[in-house]
């Protein structure tokens, strides 16, 4: 075998997959596994760990993968991470781990993404648990919010002994991870269910349908429920809307929506209570993760399906195996391009857009290229279905309700990125409610360094 | 606070991993039905019941696969931590949750969602010094209902008009008149007080003198966009309560947008009241008909089961 190129995974092929919801990765098998984790070099320096936003000893469960000691690998990752199965499927590896790894300078990278998943897939069909706390230290923690933030955050601090409760809005804890991310990349009760079930046997508990800032507030947790700190891990939830005429048409959706109802809501199955506007011709505008997510989610619904974005193939910000991904499906890629206007019928459906071709011009503060209008070049595209995927922010829900909580000028949580502390006494804060939407696993390092803060706070306090 | 709703059917469902505490089993302790087809619950919700105002609403999910369906809070007791739901069967999920029984439970039950009536922000003096009408279409009359008993509370007497198709629409008529100042009745074909539609008895009421510094308008989207361009005429200022498609209901999907004015607001979270003068109605119209055709093959398709074969000419039978 060539020791410069990784161990190919196999995926579910490309046309059949465009047209169902199963997982489109299958991951590796144990002898793959194996094999690949001998292209590992062990080297001194350890420059994949750095790249880990929550410190995996990568070259150590590594190792222990080659020998085919697959629970002491579990072992291992657990310490650093909780959610390992997700992580495995959907983290950047290409700009963490692997983009550090010293075998990518000659060759491929080490698939670490895989192989921690292939670990993480094993534990589970195994029966394996992550070990409880043997003492409680009678503390009490709420976490707001069950995404990658808050069950990071908690898995950490009931390890360390504290008595944690998560306060999901939603009917259905898991977050983005939930509502957001489709069943084809990350299937919702073979894997995000179990490692939330993993989240809670180290004892914490989970109390759905509570929206903090309605039904409860930060202040009346800490002083009518008695809980000692508080975390805030409730995202970044708010969707944009370009702000072009006829945006309110029948058939255009923020992307929030176009994916909560396919995956939370399930409206994907046959039969599902809840409807979704499946579209003949759907439009996504945006380039970003979730774009994609909801454009591979339109075209399995039977949609010709265009990803609509005004720069060019360079600057898409999605993850490039996503875009791979989407083009290997049959996603139609309308680059350079920018919407203006959408167009509906006389009952208010839509019926095209409007769009205008553009060009690259100077760097913006972005430092990307800035996309400028190209003149006379207007034309409109016929659609049926328009989902709009332009990024989103925190929702203000709990920052207007809780004084003393500083917000930036884009409503994000003012944090110390150290440790999540807030500018409120005992209330912690990180993932997407602080940076605005980024990615699963930066906002899992933020929940883990809150865990620390949080520990610190209440031992140096209480 | 109802649009049509999906097709009830069993898939095998997806339990979620969390905890049930006393806070969250969500127990039916009484089921009214007012007419053949509006029903009354009161559902055991202690987190709701003790931060609720009028003007509020919940998302409720009757089964582990169920839609998720915004109603109003019609009332609450902070005592016994209960909240009294009213809705109207209108499609298949509807008439699920009509299904429920006294000891039954909701698998999800959400809330308080939305601002509170603005009422409730205002002094009481000057709200004592106003003249203020509520105007409810239909099951509309159960969001009314926790407004004017929450006046009354503060010593505040508003005047109701309470309007319906026909008699038998016509609900919460003993508990409104035990709140309300002057109660008014209108039904559309005249079987039950004054025969016509709610703007009829609104220009009546203006005509025979009396003077309105408010008007709360809450009934079909229909019913508040004549009621808006009669108390334009009128300079009444309008306040109504928007029940447009919604999914999450605290701000994250966006399906209920609505126009106001030259801005574009969540009803879910900047509402569900708004300026009734400003709102674009003919928008919210079309916007709540986005899944009705669905919907209804579903329901259709639900109803009539095996010997539903296409008739309706849409959906090719069972297929």
């Amino acid at each position: 075998m060539d020791v410069m190129t990784k161990v190919p995974v196999r995926e579910q092929e490309a046309e059949k997959r465009a047209k169902n919801f199963e997982e489109v990765c299958y991951g590796y098998s144990a002898e793959e596994a194996m094999a690949e984790a001998a292209r590992c070099i062990n080297c001194k320096n350890k420059p994949c760990v750095g790249g880990c936003p929550v410190a995996i000893d990568i070259p150590a469960f590594i190792a222990q993968v080659k020998e085919g000691n697959f629970a002491e690998a579990f072992n291992i990752i657990s310490k650093s991470s909780a959610l390992p199965a997700v992580c495995g499927r959907v983290c950047p590896q290409e700009t963490q781990c692997e983009g550090k790894c010293i075998r990518g300078i000659k060759g491929d990278p080490v698939s670490i993404g895989k192989l921690e998943r292939f670990v993480a897939d094993w534990a589970r069909e195994n029966g394996i648990k992550p070990e409880p706390a043997k003492e409680k230290n009678g503390y009490k923690v709420a976490v707001i919010g069950s995404g990658p933030s808050g069950l990071t955050c908690a898995g950490d601090l009931a390890k360390m002994g504290y008595d944690v409760t998560i306060f999901e809005a939603l009917h259905e804890p898991g977050g983005v991870l939930v509502y957001g991310i489709p069943e084809f990349r990350l299937p919702k009760a073979a894997v995000v269910k179990k490692e939330i079930e993993n989240v809670t046997a180290l004892g914490v508990k989970i109390e759905t349908n509570v929206v903090v800032g309605k039904s409860v507030t930060i202040d009346s947790l800490i002083e009518d429920e008695g809980f000692d700190a508080v975390f805030i891990g409730s995202g970044a939830g708010l969707p944009k809307f370009m702000g072009i005429p006829g945006e309110n048409s029948n058939g255009v959706f923020s992307a929030n929506e176009y994916l909560t109802r396919s995956n939370l809501m399930k409206a994907y199955e046959d039969g599902s209570n809840t409807p979704i506007m499946a579209g003949r011709k759907v439009a996504v505008v945006g380039g970003g993760n979730v774009a994609m997510d909801a454009a591979r989610t339109a075209l399995r619904l039977g949609a010709e399906t265009h990803i609509v974005y005004r720069r060019s193939e360079e600057e898409l910000p999605a993850r490039v195996e996503e875009v791979h991904h989407a083009k290997e499906e049959g996603i139609i890629f309308d680059l350079l391009t920018n919407p203006t206007e959408i167009l509906a019928d006389e009952n208010g459906w839509v019926c095209g857009m409007k769009c205008v071709k553009m060009e690259l011009g100077e760097p913006d503060e972005s430092g990307r290229r800035r996309p400028v209008v190209i003149p006379d070049s207007e034309y409109t595209m016929e659609v049926d279905v328009v989902v709009m995927s332009l990024g989103t922010s925190p929702n203000p829900l709990i920052s207007s309700t809780t004084e003393g909580l500083e917000t930036n000028k884009w409503k994000c949580i003012v944090a110390d990125e150290a440790n999540g502390k807030t500018t409120k006494e005992g209330v912690y804060a990180g993932g997407d409610a602080v940076t605005g939407a980024a990615t699963v696993i930066l906002a899992m390092g933020a929940g883990k360094a809150a865990a620390q803060g949080i520990d610190e706070y209440i031992k140096s306090h209480k | 606070m109802l649009y049509l709703t999906g097709f009830i059917y069993y898939t095998p469902p997806y339990p979620g991993v969390r905890e049930r505490t006393d806070n969250n089993v969500y127990n039916i302790l009484k089921v009214e039905s007012l007419t053949d087809s509006i029903y009354l619950m009161d559902v055991e919700a202690p987190r709701v019941a003790k931060t609720c105002l009028p003007g509020q609403f919940v998302i409720v999910r009757d089964s582990e696969d169920g839609e998720r369906i915004p109603l109003t809070i019609c009332d609450y007791s902070r005592e016994k931590g209960t909240i009294t739901i009213v809705f109207q069967v209108v499609g298949a999920a509807t008439e699920m949750m009509s299904s429920l029984k006294t000891g039954d439970s909701f698998t999800d039950f959400v809330g308080p969602l939305g601002c509170p009536s603005e009422l409730v922000n205002e002094d009481i003096d000057t709200l004592k010094n106003k003249k203020i009408l509520f105007v409810a279409g239909g099951v509309g009359t159960a969001p009314v209902y926790p407004q004017v008993k929450w006046l009354h509370e503060q010593g505040v007497s508003a005047d109701v008009i309470i309007g319906g198709r026909t008699k038998d629409l016509i609900i919460l008529e003993e508990q409104m008149k035990a709140v309300a100042g002057n109660l008014y009745i209108t039904t559309d074909d005249g079987s039950y007080g004054s025969k016509g539609v709610v703007t009829n008895e609104i220009q009546k009421l203006v005509d025979a003198g009396n003077q309105y510094d408010v008007c709360i308008a809450i009934g079909p989207m229909i019913m508040m966009k004549f009621v808006c361009k009669l108390t334009k005429e009128l300079e009444i200022p309008t306040v109504v309560s928007l029940n447009p498609i919604m999914v999450d209901g605290t701000g994250m999907c966006g399906a209920c947008r609505v126009t106001v004015g030259d801005e574009v607001k969540f009803a879910c979270v900047d509402g569900p009241e708004f300026d009734g003068h400003k709102v674009n109605f003919d928008e919210a119209m079309k916007r709540q008909q986005i899944y009705k055709t669905a919907e209804g093959r579903a329901y259709l398709a639900a109803k009539e089961g095996a010997t539903h074969h296409g008739g309706c000419g849409n959906c090719g039978g069972d297929k």
